[in-house]
């Protein structure tokens, strides 16, 4: 059908002073990225904070994987929390299990099936995640096996680019009203919660709520140089294309399809990860965290800053996220009008988000300042 | 037997109160490509319109058929002011229709928490509506269901007359299946285009007051159906009214027979996977109007 309008890219450099600060921009911005998470946060913040910044990361995180998919792919992923949800309960699954098996009473089940369930034996495909590397592994394979049999039979057959929205999104509301009608096997709409133990250490202790944040900082910042190589790949370049034209694309030889599978894929993996690392830092997975609402929410992050911008769409996920719980405590109702309108504004007017801000502004002085009128923004 | 047929009859009225959704959409979508979000707090504006009435006019019956035109014109209202506002910006970018229309709703939501509280609220069915027919021993068919039923039957009947004999149906009809040529044929585009979403839009707020009568409404009323009545509209296709009227019964029975035969969860995941083994068999929809284009 018609494509998404292409993010603004930056002009070429023009001076050489600018040619080289164009080459250490991405590295020198990824350093202090990493300086930021790793060095500053950790020393500034307050436990309390760094485990909400904790868990801002874990959604930025799943707006890597949108901004891949739907900033470069073209591909709007309004199911992001089915994946997210893969992942956090496959983590979650295994953190029960563990602290079951550590009462030491052979064969306990989960605390919250001894109270709703029929008190028999662990259903079947609960057992498997007893295993610690079967769950890690379940976290990101699971949500992108899940992906790849959606995307495999939508994109093969050409249904249309709404139609995928709509269905990845209607995916997310089966999702979450399945886990909440399994209550003596999912926990229902209360989720998995009260975890005890990760992997062997105790999660109440700080020290061990740090390592977590650790784990997820690091986590992103590889996660998006992985985005970023993908970008700059030739894989990138095709998927860029086929967001922009796919029948061009499948008159020169390749398909489509396969291009946008793997963009799919990838970013469920991705979401996938993000799930199962806010297990141990947040305490709880449940289905109002990953159904049609926050999958949107998930989106959202990313259109503020940027869907095109890997840094815009990541900054935009942690800034939202930091208002949303900063303000909706306060002002819940001002809140909700300012989150609409901020939407409204950021993609209606701003498709490029506020990494483009700067763009546009400069493109604008520079109209004003020739006087050409041609050429209209888009 | 009387199970199947009772459950068939629940489904068939499931499947009513989802074609009223589908029919504006169908128009929207399948006219501009935009996929309207707010949709869902159209139904709810013609949901409150009814419970309004109903508080300044005493009897039940008639502020039940006050409120038909009324939401309508509130909710068409409302969808045109959206339309001339936000989408109409927005044509070449229709994926992007979608989060803005989400952020719309949002702001309407909330709108509806500050001015009707964010419980639940009931209004009283006319009493003509609130008993059974019995057609046959253990066969009863609810009074509120059959009138759902009808008015959805009526809307449809409505729209094809409308689409197929006014000069505004003609318009529609031509700016759905090629609007370069409607354009340039004279058509005001622009124009049409508002009407087509004063009429969607409308028929969410008449869906609105139909819903009244099942259950309580509340500020989330309209996203509780928005996700299955999108679905009916990609199953039926775009472009023709056809294809949602028999999406919408075949959802709405095969939901509620499976709903029996299983659990409420694992019906909409059945549904959801029959759902996408059809768009392999028919990627563009049940109906679809046939194009040269390639996308």
């Amino acid at each position: 059908m018609t494509t998404t309008s292409a993010p603004t890219t930056t002009p070429a450099p023009e001076t050489a002073s600018e040619r080289a600060f164009d080459r250490f921009r991405v590295p020198g911005g990824f350093a202090l990225g990493a300086v930021l998470l790793l060095a500053v946060a950790p020393l500034a913040l307050s436990d309390f904070r760094l485990a909400l910044l904790a868990k801002y990361l874990c959604w930025a995180m799943v707006a890597v994987g949108v901004s891949l998919a739907w900033g470069r792919g073209g591909l709007l992923v309004l199911g992001q929390g089915v994946f997210f949800g893969l992942g956090g309960y496959a983590m979650a699954m295994h953190l029960k299990l563990a602290d079951a098996a550590d009462t030491g009473v052979p064969g306990a089940l989960p605390d919250f099936m001894q109270l709703y369930g029929t008190g028999e034996a662990l259903p079947w495909w609960w057992a498997p995640f007893a295993n610690p590397v079967f769950a890690l592994a379940a976290t990101v394979l699971l949500p992108m096996a899940v992906a790849a049999l959606l995307g495999f039979f939508v994109f093969r057959r050409r249904v249309r680019s709404a139609y995928f929205a709509i269905l990845s999104q209607a995916l997310a509301a089966a999702l979450a009203i399945w886990l909440v009608g399994q209550q003596a096997t999912t926990g229902g709409t209360n989720g998995l919660t009260d975890f005890q133990g990760f992997f062997g250490y105790d999660l109440d202790d700080p020290a061990n709520q740090r390592t977590v944040y650790f784990i997820i900082a690091v986590s992103l910042l590889l996660l998006m140089a992985a985005a970023r190589q993908l970008f700059v790949s030739r894989y990138g370049e095709l998927l860029v294309a086929v967001r922009n034209s796919e029948e061009r694309v499948r008159f020169l030889g390749y398909n489509p399809a396969n291009v946008k599978l793997v963009a799919y894929v990838v970013a469920a993996g991705m979401a996938g990860l993000a799930g199962a690392l806010f297990v141990p830092a947040v305490g709880i997975i449940s289905p109002a965290l990953i159904g049609v609402v926050p999958s949107i929410g998930f989106v959202i992050g990313a259109a503020v800053g940027g869907r095109g911008s890997l840094v815009g769409a990541v900054l935009g996920a942690i800034a939202v996220a930091w208002a949303q719980s900063t303000l909706s405590d306060a002002f819940p109702a001002a809140w909700t009008y300012l989150q609409g309108l901020l939407f409204v504004l950021a993609v209606g007017f701003l498709p490029g988000g506020l990494a483009s801000l700067g763009a546009v502004v400069r493109r604008n002085r520079s109209r004003t300042r020739t006087g050409t009128r041609s050429g209209e923004a888009a | 037997m009387t199970v199947i047929l009772n459950q068939s009859f629940t489904g068939i009225s499931i499947g009513a109160v989802l074609l009223l959704i589908a029919l504006g959409l169908t128009l929207t979508f399948g006219q501009m490509g935009v996929i309207n979000m707010a949709h869902g707090e159209f139904i709810m504006a013609g949901a409150y319109t009814t419970y309004v009435l109903q508080e300044s006019i005493s009897s039940a019956g008639v502020s039940l058929l006050v409120a038909l035109p009324v939401a309508f014109l509130v909710a068409g209202a409302m969808g045109a002011l959206l339309e001339w506002l936000l989408i109409r910006r927005l044509y070449t970018r229709p994926l992007d229709t979608l989060l803005v229309t989400w952020g719309v709703s949002l702001m309407l939501q909330q709108l509806a928490r500050d001015i009707f509280g964010a419980p639940n609220v009931q209004t009283r069915a006319p009493d003509i509506l609130t008993g059974n027919i019995a057609v046959a021993d253990g066969i009863s068919l609810a009074n509120s269901r059959l009138f759902i039923l009808g008015l959805a039957l009526l809307s449809v009947l409505a729209l094809t007359l409308v689409l197929r004999f006014t000069p505004l149906g003609r318009r529609i009809r031509a700016v759905v299946q090629n609007r370069d040529l409607a354009e340039v044929s004279g058509i005001a585009t622009g124009t049409v285009d508002r009407m087509t979403f004063f009429i969607g839009s409308g028929l969410a707020g008449v869906a609105g007051v139909a819903i009244t009568l099942v259950g309580p409404i509340g500020p989330t009323t309209g996203t509780n159906y928005i996700v299955d009545a999108f679905l009916v509209v990609v199953v039926g296709g775009i472009g023709q009214l056809k294809g949602s009227v028999i999406t919408a019964f075949v959802l709405g029975v095969l939901q509620s027979v499976l709903e029996y035969s299983t659990t409420v969860s694992v019906a909409k995941v059945i549904v959801l996977v029959a759902i996408v083994a059809f768009l392999q068999w028919r990627p563009q929809g049940l109906y679809t109007l046939r194009t040269r284009s390639l996308a």
